[in-house]
C-alpha cells in the first residue's frame, strides 16, 4: 500500500514537472491515435453511411464483416500490418516498419471497422426518418448518405470518440509494428507495459493517470458538445 | 379531359396485410381529394402514386412524365435552418446558390413565415414545420403536388390560410392530390373526391355530387359522422 502511494506521489511529481521524456511519449500517443482516428473517420464514415443507405450486392456480407472486425484483437491487427510492412511484405519497400507511420496504419486498421459499424447504426436511424423525404426531393442514395452524415454530425462525434478511445488504449498493435523504440515509437500504453514489467511504477502510473485524464476529458467534451447541439438543433 | 395519372389494379400487401387492394382509377382533374377514415390507406395510396412504394400488384401509369413533389403527413426536417431546408431540394436540382436563396425565401414568404428563415427547422412548432414543408415542396415548382393532410396540425386561421395557398397553387396550374379529414375543406378545394375504405376505392365522384348524393352507404355514413 505504501509503495503504491509513494509511486503515485512520484507519478504526480512527474506529471507536474512536465518532464520532457514524458511529454514526448504523451505527444506521440496523441499524434498517432488522433491521426489514426482521423484516417479511420475519413474511411469508415462514408463507408458506414453507404452500408446503411446503399443498395448493392454484398452489402449484407459487408455489414456482418464490419461488425465482426469491430472485435479484432489488436495483436492480430499488429501482426497483419507487421507482415504487410516487413521487408519481405508487399509494402516492405517503403521501410515503414518501426516508425510512427506504421503505428498510425495499424491503429487505422483497428479503428476503421468500429467507426464504420457505429456510423452505420447512426445513419440507419437517420435513414429511417428521412428516407421518404429525401427520395421525394430527388436525392440519389450517395447524395442522401452525404446529407445524413452531415445531419448526424453530433451523434457521429460519439463514434469518432469510441474509435479514439480504442486507439489510444491499445497496446498490442503499436507494440508490434512500432517496436517500442525509446524516443521514436514509444507511446503511453507500450511504456506502461514496459515500465511495469521493469518495476518502474512511478513512470507507469504517471502515464496511466495521464491516459485516464485524456480519455475522460475527451468524453466529457463530447458529451457537452452533444448536449449543446441538441439544444441548438433539436 | 385526358387523365394525367392512371392506377391499374393497384395493390399493396405488407406482411400479409392488404393495405391497398385492386385500385383502378384515372386522375384527370386539377384538384383531387382523397377522403376516408383513419387507416383507410390514404397516405399509402399517395406514396404509391408518388413512387415511394413499389406496388405488389398492378401499375401506376404516368402518360406523360410530370415533375412531382409531396408534403408528408408528418414533416421531416434536416438539422438546419428553415431556409436551408427549403434550399436543399433546389440544391439537388443544381440551382445556383444565389437563385436558390431567393426562391427559398419567396417560398417561405408564400406560406407566411419569412421571419422563420434563420430559425432551426427542428425547433419550429409542428404547425410551422408543416408550412415549411409546404414551402419546400412548392419551391420546386412541381407539376403535381401530393399533400397528405397538409392542414392537420394547423390552427383554424393558419389552416384557412394554407387552404387558400393550395387553391392558388392549383389555380397556377399545379395538379393537386390531397388527403384531408376536414370535409369543409374538401368541399371548398376539390374538383373531385375519391372515397377510400379499407384499402379499396368505394367511389370517385365530382365534389358536388359526392356531398349531395354519395353513391355508397359507407360514404353517406362517413359524411354524416365527420360533420
Ligand atoms: N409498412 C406497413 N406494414 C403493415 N401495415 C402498414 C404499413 N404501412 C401502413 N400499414 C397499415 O395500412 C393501413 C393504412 O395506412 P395509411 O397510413 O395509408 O392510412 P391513412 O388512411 O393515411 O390513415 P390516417 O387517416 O390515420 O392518416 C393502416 O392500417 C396501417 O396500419
Ligand atoms: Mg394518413
Amino acid at each position: 500500500m505504501n509503495e503504491i502511494s509513494a509511486s503515485l506521489a512520484l507519478a504526480l511529481d512527474l506529471v507536474a514537472g512536465g518532464e520532457s521524456r514524458l511529454a514526448a511519449i504523451v505527444l506521440l500517443s496523441l499524434k498517432v491515435s488522433l491521426g489514426a482516428t482521423l484516417m479511420a473517420c475519413a474511411l469508415g464514415m462514408p463507408l458506414g453511411a453507404l452500408l446503411s443507405v446503399g443498395r448493392f450486392p454484398g452489402r449484407r456480407v459487408l455489414i456482418v464483416l464490419f461488425n465482426g472486425l469491430m472485435g479484432l484483437p489488436p495483436v492480430v491487427v499488429g501482426l497483419l500490418v507487421y507482415l504487410l510492412l516487413s521487408r519481405a511484405g508487399p509494402l516492405g519497400q517503403f521501410g515503414l516498419l518501426f516508425t510512427p507511420t506504421a503505428m498510425v496504419i495499424a491503429q487505422t486498421v483497428l479503428v476503421a471497422p468500429i467507426i464504420a459499424a457505429l456510423t452505420r447504426q447512426v445513419i440507419d436511424d437517420e435513414w429511417r426518418e428521412h428516407r421518404e423525404q429525401l427520395r421525394s426531393l430527388g436525392a440519389s442514395r450517395p447524395r442522401a448518405a452525404r446529407t445524413l452524415l452531415w445531419n448526424a454530425r453530433f451523434a457521429l462525434t460519439t463514434a469518432a470518440l469510441a474509435g479514439f478511445g480504442r486507439a489510444i488504449a491499445e497496446v498490442g498493435a503499436v507494440m508490434i509494428v512500432g517496436g517500442n523504440i525509446d524516443g521514436v515509437t514509444r507511446v503511453m500504453t507500450t511504456t506502461i507495459a514496459l515500465e511495469t514489467s521493469k518495476g518502474d511504477l512511478p513512470l507507469a502510473l504517471a502515464l496511466g493517470v495521464i491516459l485516464i485524464t485524456v480519455v475522460l476529458t475527451l468524453n466529457a467534451g463530447a458529451y457537452l458538445l452533444r448536449q449543446w447541439a441538441e439544444r441548438r438543433w433539436g | 379531359m385526358a387523365p394525367w395519372l392512371r392506377l391499374e389494379a393497384l395493390g399493396l400487401t405488407e406482411n400479409g396485410v392488404r393495405i391497398v387492394e385492386d385500385v383502378s382509377l384515372k386522375v384527370s382533374h386539377g384538384r383531387t381529394l382523397i377522403l376516408g377514415p383513419n387507416g383507410a390507406g390514404k397516405s399509402t395510396l399517395l406514396r404509391l402514386m408518388h413512387g415511394l412504394l413499389r406496388p405488389s400488384a398492378g401499375h401506376v401509369v404516368w402518360p406523360r412524365a410530370l415533375m412531382q413533389a409531396m408534403v408528408f403527413q408528418r414533416p421531416v426536417m434536416l438539422r438546419a435552418t428553415a431556409l436551408a431546408n427549403i434550399e436543399y431540394g433546389l440544391k439537388l436540382r443544381g440551382i445556383p446558390a444565389e437563385a436558390r436563396r431567393r426562391q427559398a425565401l419567396a417560398a417561405l414568404t408564400r406560406v407566411g413565415l419569412p421571419e422563420l428563415a434563420a430559425r432551426q427547422a427542428r425547433r419550429c412548432s409542428g404547425g410551422e414545420q408543416q408550412r415549411i414543408a409546404l414551402a419546400r415542396a412548392w419551391a420546386l415548382a412541381p407539376q403535381v403536388l401530393f399533400l397528405d393532410e397538409p392542414t392537420a396540425s394547423l390552427d383554424p386561421h393558419s389552416s384557412r390560410e394554407v387552404e387558400r395557398i393550395i387553391g392558388e397553387i392549383a389555380e397556377a396550374g399545379t395538379k393537386i392530390v390531397m388527403t384531408t379529414h376536414n370535409l369543409g375543406q374538401a368541399r371548398r378545394l376539390a374538383d373531385e373526391v375519391i372515397y377510400l375504405e379499407e384499402g379499396r376505392v368505394l367511389e370517385q365522384t365530382p365534389v358536388d355530387e359526392f356531398f349531395r348524393r354519395p353513391r355508397t352507404s359507407a360514404a353517406t355514413t362517413f359524411i354524416r359522422d365527420e360533420r
